[in-house]
């Protein structure tokens, strides 16, 4: 459960994120908007890489603006980006390892079945030795959806995890990505412009325009709601 | 699950006796055969110390690939920082007598502390800054140097011997007098210099420079302490760089602040660049190029002097800085090289 609260992010005078509130609960949540919304910004406010004006994110209890960037990630903010992250000379294995041996504690063996888990999750344990660079496109987006899950995560964050597949490929993804809450009893934001990897995975959505929330609510609803219409489509009055 | 896919067990013993561990250590085996054994055998005396020199540069050089290679730091003081090393040997030296191993562990420890005063403030602004520190640091202990003079068994701090008189000298290891023995005493340091290299790159702190140089953003997300680790990375280096300079000091005796000259420092990190520095290899022909080439120009019965008579009779040798200008050379190549691999693989535009 996150609880975000008159959020404000300014870049010089543009104005990134304006007085946001939000609540996403546990969970699949979908964070959609037209380009320039302020989407990654606000993953970048929760990963600790921006810093807003004002404002407070609560999850789980804990006051997030307050926490050191490095920490968050132990503390369990986990994240992916628009752009593949695993070192592509590096196994598969040895990806998902990074994130956990820097979040977690413990030894080896419970770091072996961690990682070993978080494979099983995204389907890739007969990947683990596999180098990523020689991995097809979706399983590459599956290692970067590994990476955010492995060991104990509270709050994934997937940033247009389908970015780079073609339409039809995305299937697997939109099941992994939906039984993460399960998995891991994490709360999962997902940035995404393909509707229907959306659609297949957040129970929930909202919607950010020009940095402002304009809508949230069940996932179809919220598709059908005439102001997150507008602000897609476009109409004359907005 | 599909247990045998899965790493059946990550046992340091495992990790060794992979097939690819095995063929990435053959080329070692054969390095070395060649260097303890081939070398001394079929080769002068003036090439045994060339190439014990080439033994320590590449220590050097092999950690300037590793800060660059696969953490993204380019340092432009490393042969200053050598300096510190053989500075701080020839005192202990002179002031305890110890035995080589522990002197070489005391320059490596004080060239690490320096290493770490170095780095980190520089290491947390980011980009040119570590350069421009490691290249001020370079030209400021090049100006110390000529000042405090290298110890030489003198009283005081400085331990320099004002009156020439009686000067003394460092002396090999006792085990190592001679000029065979020292080769074979530089290469085996320079071996296990490596393997720490090696232990570091195949662990944890490998691959949490693996993630820094691929993204700060993405480490920083994993929860890797960039400073930390790019300290780490640092501290490391300099220590190996210590210990080359111990080395160093060992091998000539006495010594002087040109032993040491800032520009050298440039020479090393353009010489990794044109060798390689996506692995420690590319420190290893580093090391060896920056020894062998000027003085196989210089030389006119070198093997390589022996190639260009066979197309200009009456070479006689060539001034050595003449390799600087096919480093630069070199240097330059790869540059454009590189570019258009960046670009045919869409890094840049």
């Amino acid at each position: 459960m996150i609880e975000v609260t008159n959020l404000t992010v300014r870049f010089g005078g543009v104005v990134s994120i304006d007085d946001m509130n939000a609540t996403f609960a546990s969970g699949t949540c979908g964070l959609i908007g037209p380009n320039g919304a302020g989407k990654t910004t606000f993953f970048n406010v929760l990963s600790g890489f921006v810093t807003p004006v004002h404002g407070a994110i609560v999850a789980d209890g804990q006051d997030l603006l307050s926490m050191p960037d490095f920490l968050r990630a132990r503390w369990g903010v986990r994240r992916s980006f628009q752009t593949e992250q695993a070192v592509e000379a590096m196994t598969v294995y040895d990806n998902v390892l990074i994130v956990h041996e820097h979040t977690a504690k413990g030894p080896r063996k419970t770091a072996r079945s961690a990682v070993m888990k978080a494979l099983e999750v995204t389907g890739l344990e007969s990947r683990a030795r596999t180098k990523v660079g020689t991995l097809p496109a979706n399983e590459r987006r599956l290692v970067e959806v590994a990476r955010a899950v492995v060991g104990d995560p509270r709050l994934v964050l997937l940033d247009e995890p389908a970015a780079g597949l073609p339409e039809g490929e995305t299937d697997q993804l939109a099941s992994v990505i939906k039984s993460i809450p399960q998995n891991t009893n994490a709360t999962v934001i997902v940035v995404e412009h393909d509707m229907s990897l959306v659609q297949a995975c957040c129970e929930t959505i909202s919607v950010l325009d020009f940095g402002r929330l304009i809508a949230s609510g069940p996932t179809r609803e919220v598709l059908r709601d005439p102001v997150v219409l507008a602000a897609y489509l476009g109409t004359e009055d907005h | 699950m599909n247990t045998a896919a899965t790493p059946t067990s990550h046992g340091a013993l495992d990790r060794l006796m992979t097939p690819e561990a095995i063929r990435k250590a053959i080329p070692v085996v054969i390095v070395l055969i060649v260097g303890l054994f081939v070398v001394p055998a079929v080769l002068s005396s003036f090439w045994v110390k060339t190439l014990t020199t080439a033994a320590y540069y590449s220590i050097m050089a092999g950690g300037l690939a590793l800060l660059y290679g696969r953490v993204g730091l380019a340092s432009l003081g490393q042969v200053a920082l050598s300096g510190v090393g053989a500075w701080v040997y020839a005192r202990v030296f002179f002031a305890t007598g110890l035995p080589t191993p522990i002197l070489l562990l005391i320059a490596g420890l004080v060239t690490a502390v320096i290493g770490l005063a170095l780095g980190l403030p520089a290491l947390r602004l980011s980009g040119l800054y570590l350069s421009l520190v490691t290249l001020m640091t370079a030209a400021a202990v090049g100006v110390l140097i000529s000042v405090l003079k290298f110890p030489n068994g003198g009283p005081g701090f400085d331990g320099v011997v004002r009156d020439l008189t009686d000067r003394k000298v460092i002396t090999r290891p006792s085990i190592a007098t001679g000029d065979v023995a020292y080769l074979r005493y530089c290469i085996i340091i320079a071996a296990l210099m490596f393997a720490l290299y090696v232990a570091h790159l195949v662990s944890k702190p490998g691959r949490a420079w693996a993630s820094i140089a691929q993204s700060e953003p993405s480490a920083l997300a994993a929860g890797v302490n960039i400073t930390v680790y790019k300290l780490w990375a640092f501290v490391l280096v300099s220590f190996a760089t210590g210990v080359a300079g111990g080395l160093l000091a060992s091998d000539v005796g006495t010594l002087s602040s040109s032993n040491f000259p800032a520009q050298e420092s440039l020479v090393l990190m353009a010489v990794v660049l044109m060798a390689g520095y996506h692995s420690l290899w590319g420190g290893v022909v580093a090391g060896l190029l920056t020894r062998l080439l000027p003085e196989l120009l210089k030389d006119p019965d070198s093997a390589l002097g022996w190639i260009i008579r066979r197309f200009h009779g009456d070479f006689k040798g060539v001034a050595s800085t003449v390799g600087l200008i096919l480093f630069g050379i070199g240097l330059l190549v790869n540059l454009v090289m590189s570019t258009r691999a960046m670009k045919k693989k869409g890094v840049i535009s």
